[in-house]
């Protein structure tokens, strides 16, 4: 069993805050940690057996072919984020290796805290070798003062290897004066699957992202899926792109967007490359107060025999869904909940019961303050 | 139990409902017939408390309360219910948490209950979003075994229902209807839109009425204006002028 995880300096509230972005302290479903309060590592430890957390910095002391996966599926060139980060002479963020023929089923949590008004900068790689099954979930949150300028810059690269599965699962519970940029991208080989989930229910100031899987193996599988609420002040520029390389390589990138006020952009692309590739993009979004949702679907085919298709709908809730269930009792408010809640509930095949779990508590905490 | 007097409703600008009068004591079930369009499931609608549907004139009294203006939930709770004939198809809410947000605090056996009417399979599944004609009714049927009304109103309850689900659902109904206790002892009233009147062989109707051009213009033995019906359509109905 691991040990507990301690955050002496941190409030009781800004405990609770990392428990909404679905911390453990406890560790009671949880195998392994890795946190990180601004720049300084305080955990990296994993007790499940042929998985390692590592810090960044450990990692790259311990093993020296990582080099090999440095800076390899993200250029360091790509924007003025990555270019902040390949700067840093004192790297941070961690590496998360499930050896060969490793699983786990209680998931790794990482946790990326930000204390004070500053950029904090994390570049991880998480590897899964042949045959092994990682499931990590990254709960990313800020303390409640942080005030303007706090700004998180953050570098995932992933690979999956032959037959193995990595899902990652990304809670933000940020606040509205935080912009966040992460930059990640993964690599599927053959039989590999990559399920990315991202929920953010809670404010923030902007987010700009769009996390990019290559399936180069045949039979592939790369699925992301977004469950976000823009309040009002928050800028969510959102996206995620497969590129279907392999023989039977699919991808499916499912959004649920709510609009209270704030603008979401939803972009998506699909590139299939390959005959026998199969893809499809789904954007549905609910304008609850006036805001923006701007759903961008691209679908690209450029071979005979690749599938793709792409689903988009914005709109408001209908009225006569709200009257079936108030003639079933439910008052307006109840009714709406309810409506709300069964849009957001994306059941992810493939995700550990612990991590559904996770998701769904996210949008509970969302649903009991009305949303 | 439900009295409607001098009732008007518009829809939008047009009226569509004129003076309609109706009682419904306790433990009585009526037919409502009339060829399509004439105002049958408007009539149902606004007595449920759909807010498109507005009252323009008249009283609705359910129970010695003018329950005219309440919401669609405010009547609900005071014992009111439908069937619909078309209800929404809701992307994502499942039928099972549907039924437990009727259900509330009274924990009923859900998946019991499903299963009697054969939709244990479909808890899992959104409201209405594929289901065949006969699964929407029985997801229907199932949603006010939940909520256990005291007025039930059936919008059409067997169409586009198979043979052996209508005896499915006319006997669940029958037994919401407390048809199978006596007469005298049967305190739940309902309201039934029927085009076939195959539903009748599980209601056991006290009285028929006939709607035409929003208007209900004759009352009468159920099985005997069915009769006429079939055999002479709505056209005398349509002429008619007696009220």
């Amino acid at each position: 069993m691991p040990s507990h995880l301690t955050t002496p300096d941190l409030s009781k509230v800004d405990q609770e805050r990392l428990a909404q972005s679905g911390i453990d302290l406890s560790m009671n479903n949880r195998c392994g940690s890795f946190l990180q309060m601004d720049q300084d590592v305080v955990h990296a430890e994993c007790s499940q057996e042929g998985i390692e957390v590592l810090s960044y910095a450990k990692a790259f002391e311990k093993y020296a072919w990582l080099k090999d996966y440095n800076w390899k599926m993200v250029s360091p060139d790509k924007d003025d984020v990555t270019k902040y980060v390949a700067a840093q002479k004192d790297p941070k963020g961690y590496v998360i290796i499930a050896h060969k023929g490793s699983s786990n089923i209680f998931p790794i949590q990482a946790c990326l805290y930000l204390g004070k008004d500053q950029i904090q900068h994390v570049h991880n790689i998480i590897i899964a070798e042949e045959g092994a099954e990682l499931h990590i979930i990254s709960g990313c949150t800020s303390g409640e003062h942080v005030g303007k300028g706090g700004a998180h810059y953050g570098i995932s690269e992933f690979y999956v290897k032959k037959n193995a599965k990595i899902s990652f699962t990304m809670i933000h519970n940020w606040s509205e004066n935080i912009e966040v940029y992460p930059r990640s991208a993964s690599i599927v080989e053959e039989n590999g699957v990559f399920l990315s989930n991202y929920v953010c229910m809670q404010p923030v100031k902007k987010v700009q992202m769009y996390p990019t899987a290559t399936l180069k193996g045949a039979n592939s599988v790369a699925r992301f899926s977004s469950i976000v609420i823009a309040t009002p002040g928050s800028l969510m520029d959102l996206g995620s792109r497969a590129i279907l390389e392999g023989v039977g390589a699919s991808a499916e990138l499912i959004t649920r967007a709510i609009t209270k006020g704030g603008t979401i952009i939803s972009r998506g692309h699909i590139n299939g490359k390959t005959a026998g590739t199969r893809g499809h993009l789904e954007c549905k979004g609910l304008i609850l107060k006036d805001g923006v949702i701007y759903a961008i679907p691209e679908i690209e085919g450029s071979v005979v025999g690749t599938e793709l298709s792409h689903e988009a709908a914005v709109g408001k809730l209908a009225k006569d869904e709200i009257e079936y269930l108030m003639s079933r009792g439910l008052d307006e408010d109840e009714a709406t909940a309810t409506i709300i809640r069964g849009f957001l509930d994306v059941k992810i095949n493939g995700l550990p019961g612990a991590l559904q779990k996770q998701i769904d508590a996210s949008i509970d905490v969302a649903e009991k303050s009305g949303f | 139990m439900l009295q409607v007097k001098n009732l008007y409703v518009n829809v939008g600008d047009k009226e569509v409902l004129h003076d309609i009068n109706l009682q419904i004591d306790d433990g009585e079930t009526h037919v409502l017939l009339g060829p399509n369009g004439s105002g049958k499931t408007t009539l149902l609608m606004t007595l449920m408390g759909y807010s498109n549907y507005t009252v323009t004139k008249g009283t609705i009294t359910y129970n010695g309360e003018d329950v005219t203006n309440m919401h669609a939930n405010e009547r609900a709770k005071r014992g009111i219910g439908m069937l619909f004939q078309r209800p929404p198809t809701i992307s994502g809410l499942k039928l099972g948490k549907m039924l437990t947000a009727i259900s509330r605090t009274k924990q009923e056996n859900i998946p019991e209950m499903a299963k009697s009417v054969h939709m244990d399979n479909f808890l899992e599944r959104d409201i209405n979003k594929g289901f065949s004609g006969g699964e929407i009714k029985r997801s229907e049927v199932l949603q006010l075994m939940i909520q256990n009304p005291d007025f039930v109103m059936l919008d059409e309850p067997e169409s586009g229902v198979d043979l052996e689900n209508i005896s499915l659902i006319g006997t669940t109904i029958g037994t919401l209807l407390e048809k199978d206790k006596h007469r005298a002892n049967r305190k739940k009233s309902g309201l039934v839109i029927t085009h076939t009147g195959y539903i009748l062989d599980y209601l056991d109707a006290d009285k028929g009425h006939v709607m035409c051009d929003g208007q209900i213009r004759c009352h009468g033995n159920p099985r005997e204006i069915l009769k006429d019906i079939k055999q002479r359509g709505y056209k005398e109905c349509l002429e008619c002028r007696h009220t």
